[in-house]
């Protein structure tokens, strides 16, 4: 909780209003989806299948300099739009609309270590309803760094800009870490644990299946170019993580995003919940290019009002929530990329050292709140 | 080593090189029509019958097994985005040269799909096919006389049969609004030009309603004859019931394009089907609560409808989503969220 509360000068009345508000923004698009949605995943969707093929196809020469570095740089926005635009979308249940069973929430499997149907809990589940709610989003942090002024300082935390920058290289490991909730498994009592197993023995075999496609057979069937397609397939996987976790930390690192309380969620209206969202996200500016490639994350405010809509939707659903972080007259937490992954990237150095416990003013609703 | 032990070496080869997703899934992109692909066809022309019907020419994907004359085949058509799937009586004859099938469609009233094939389907699309099925078809043996008895649009699986087989002594009675309202009208009338077809147009606009008495004296031996019969639910069950006040109803065959209509009203039994619970639900409490009541393992998160960690097929019966008011009826694939639908009469989900 930083030191004062935004959302103070809201009365009980005027959240419910807001939340009715946005409601009623839900249900606009909710209602007006149709084709022209549909036929953008399936272009999106063909669009990166051939672009990955493609680029598999030209890294098989990929002895040859102009080849290695096309197919990388293929490859990479391949497997950044397999994860963004197309795999954290589908895996929200943002398609399933469309009954289509190839593009459902349920049977989707994407480019990742992680299999989906962990990620979805551990994402969709925790993360989306325990938004930047300490010691219950395991996201804030990763559950190796301090990320508010709050969290108790210990002399681990000196090492956070480098366990996040390790976190950062090697991201889709470090979810697939934290899907299986290995910290918290690890423990003896638990390791045994045979649900535990059956989830880490799903994600051995996602890892086995996607390590022996990139880094044995793609670089076995590039014959000579066996290791420029190695080290081709291992590039594209590092951009892809790096750029993934850029975005992923302006979603909810950089300053001016508020964390929560376990115990100011208690009893939560859909007003509140809807507040909590708008105040602990927050967006990142830029062209349609960087909205596509960012898996329309860049609108991270709008995804975690409305997870469920279709990201291609978020960019006009903005225009409207926007106007309304103004009549409700709160801060709508956005700027281009690099200035948000500087921002996200300065408070993780600022809160590896110590600082002096902040002063809450506890605002007259959450009294209100420890009252009841 | 053999070429099927290759091929299945290669394949497994390929599966490694597109994991996670299928080789199929590149496949699809270039011929979704191949075979081995999920079954599709790609429709080929829309042709105006009537004034609200019309024949789409589908051309089915190689794993098309063909069908036998007075079978339907369930398409699964992408209507403003959103997959419905809806049976069709194939017109076609079996013996089609060029392989193509045909469906002929009428709009109703607020149709979604029936209204999207006859007046916005354009060639070049592809839909999702399922084998044809249905035993409301001829038998082995021809039988010496055929009554087809039909209504409106249940005139489609009879012309797949006018169509497919000849018989010596066919008659048939049809019903419809209006002349210009008889699909397939002119051919009928070829039809009976040529002496191979009997018809009695009843015409309801003018004439009335069909009154099933009056087969006596349009085909005086209606009742020797083996008889096909297609049409809404009052012309259907008066057959049945004529047929069998006569000691005939062997002789009668059925084809209902409706299923017995769902009770959307509020509340319901509701069918945990892979657990075998039974419970009644009211209106107003979601299946995710009715079957965490009941003991049964239900799948959960944020119980408020946005991260669908409760997706569950619907198996039988309806539900209302309790956002939106709207009722989800079963269908195969229907997927529905537990923490958001209560029961609209009785139902089965999967758990
Ligand atoms: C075995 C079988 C074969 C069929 N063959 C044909 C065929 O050859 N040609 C054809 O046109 N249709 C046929 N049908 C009906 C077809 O499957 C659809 O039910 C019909 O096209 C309506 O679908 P819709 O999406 O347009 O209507 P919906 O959007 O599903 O329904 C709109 C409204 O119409 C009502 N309604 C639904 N079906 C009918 C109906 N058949 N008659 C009157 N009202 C209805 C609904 O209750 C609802 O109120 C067949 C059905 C079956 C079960
Ligand atoms: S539990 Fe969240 S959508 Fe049902």
């Amino acid at each position: 909780m930083t030191a004062i509360d935004p959302t103070a000068h809201l009365t009980a009345e005027q959240i419910e209003e807001l939340g009715r508000e946005l409601d009623a923004i839900r249900d606009e698009v909710i209602a007006s989806r149709g084709e022209k949605d549909a036929a953008y995943i399936r272009k999106v969707i063909s669009a990166q299948r051939k672009l990955e093929l493609v680029s598999r196809g030209v890294l098989l020469f990929s002895i040859f300099p102009p080849a290695w570095l096309l197919g990388t740089a293929g490859l990479s926005v391949a497997k950044i739009m397999d994860n963004m635009e197309i795999g954290h979308n589908v895996l929200h249940g943002q398609w399933d609309w469309m009954r289509d069973p190839k593009i459902h929430s349920t049977t989707w499997e994407w480019d990742h270590v992680s299999p989906s149907d962990q990620w979805k809990h551990s994402h969709n589940e925790l993360h989306h309803t325990y938004t930047n709610v300490i010691g219950k989003d395991n996201d804030l942090g990763y559950g190796i760094m301090r990320v508010d002024e709050d969290q108790k300082w210990h002399p681990f935390h000196l090492g956070q800009p480098l366990w996040n920058f390790i976190n950062a290289c090697f991201f889709e490991y470090g979810i697939a870490a934290y899907d299986l909730e290995l910290s918290k498994n690890l423990h003896k009592h638990r390791r045994k644990n045979p649900e535990f197993r059956a989830r880490a023995k799903a994600v051995g075999r996602k890892i086995r299946k996607q390590v022996l496609k990139d880094y044995v057979i793609h670089p076995l069937l590039s014959g000579p170019s066996f290791l420029p397609t190695l080290a081709a397939t291992f590039t594209a996987n590092l951009v892809r993580n790096l750029w993934s976790h850029s975005v992923i930390m302006c979603g909810h690192f950089p300053e001016g995003v508020q964390v929560f309380e376990r115990w100011s969620i208690k009893g939560e209206t859909r007003g509140q919940w809807y507040l909590r969202q708008m105040m602990g996200s927050a967006n990142i500016s830029g062209s349609k290019a960087m909205h596509f490639m960012t898996g329309n994350l860049s609108h991270q405010i709008e995804h975690h009002l409305f997870p469920d809509l279709p990201s291609n939707r978020y960019a006009e659903v903005a225009v409207k929530v926007r106007a309304l972080f103004e009549k409700y007259e709160l801060e709508y937490v956005t700027g281009p990329l690099p200035k948000q992954v500087f921002s996200a990237w300065h408070k993780v150095f600022r809160l590896s050292l110590p600082n002096k416990k902040p002063q809450v003013k506890t605002p007259a609703r959450e009294q209100e709140l420890l009252a009841a | 080593m053999t070429s099927t032990v290759l091929r299945s070496r290669a394949w497994k080869l390929l599966e490694m090189v597109t994991t996670p997703l299928l080789p199929s899934d590149y496949l699809d992109l270039v011929s979704p029509l191949r075979a081995g692909a999920d079954l599709r066809g790609r429709i080929e022309a829309v042709r105006p019958e009537t004034g609200d019907a019309a024949t789409v020419v589908i051309r089915p994907g190689r794993g098309w097994r063909g069908h036998t004359a007075g079978q339907y085949v369930r398409i699964g058509v992408d209507v403003d985005g959103v997959r419905l799937w809806r049976a069709y009586s194939i017109t076609s004859p079996t013996n089609r040269q060029d392989g193509r099938v045909t469906i002929t469609v009428k709009a109703i009233p607020d149709g979604k799909v029936s209204n999207h094939l006859v007046r916005r389907a354009k060639p070049g699309t592809l839909i999702q096919l399922d084998q044809a099925t249905g035993d409301f078809v001829l038998p082995r043996a021809k039988p010496a006389k055929v009554l087809y008895l039909t209504a409106g649009s249940g005139i489609t699986p009879v012309m797949g049969m006018l169509r497919d087989t000849e018989f010596d002594d066919v008659v048939m009675v049809h019903c419809a609004p209006q002349p210009q309202d008889v699909i397939f009208r002119s051919e009928l009338h070829d039809l009976v030009a040529d002496r191979k077809l009997r018809l009695t147009e009843v015409h309801t606009d003018t004439d009335g309603m069909l009154d099933i008495a009056r087969l006596d004296e349009l085909v005086p031996d209606w009742a020797e004859r083996e008889t096909w019969a297609c049409g809404p639910a009052g012309l259907l069950d008066a057959a049945e019931r004529h047929w069998s006040e006569h000691g005939v109803q062997e002789r009668l065959h059925t084809e209902r394009f409706r299923p017995s209509i769902v009770v959307a009203g509020d509340g319901g039994e509701v069918t945990f089907s892979a657990t075998g619970k039974t419970v009644d639900a009211d209106g107003a409490t979601p299946l995710l609560d009715v079957g965490e009541e009941a003991g049964v393992l239900m799948p959960s998160g944020c119980r408020m409808g946005i991260c669908f960690g409760c997706v569950t097929p619907l198996k039988a019966g309806a539900v209302r989503d309790l956002r939106t008011g709207e009722i989800t009826e079963a269908e195969p694939g229907v997927l529905i969220q537990t923490c958001v639908s209560v029961a609209a009469g009785p139902c089965a989900i999967e758990r």
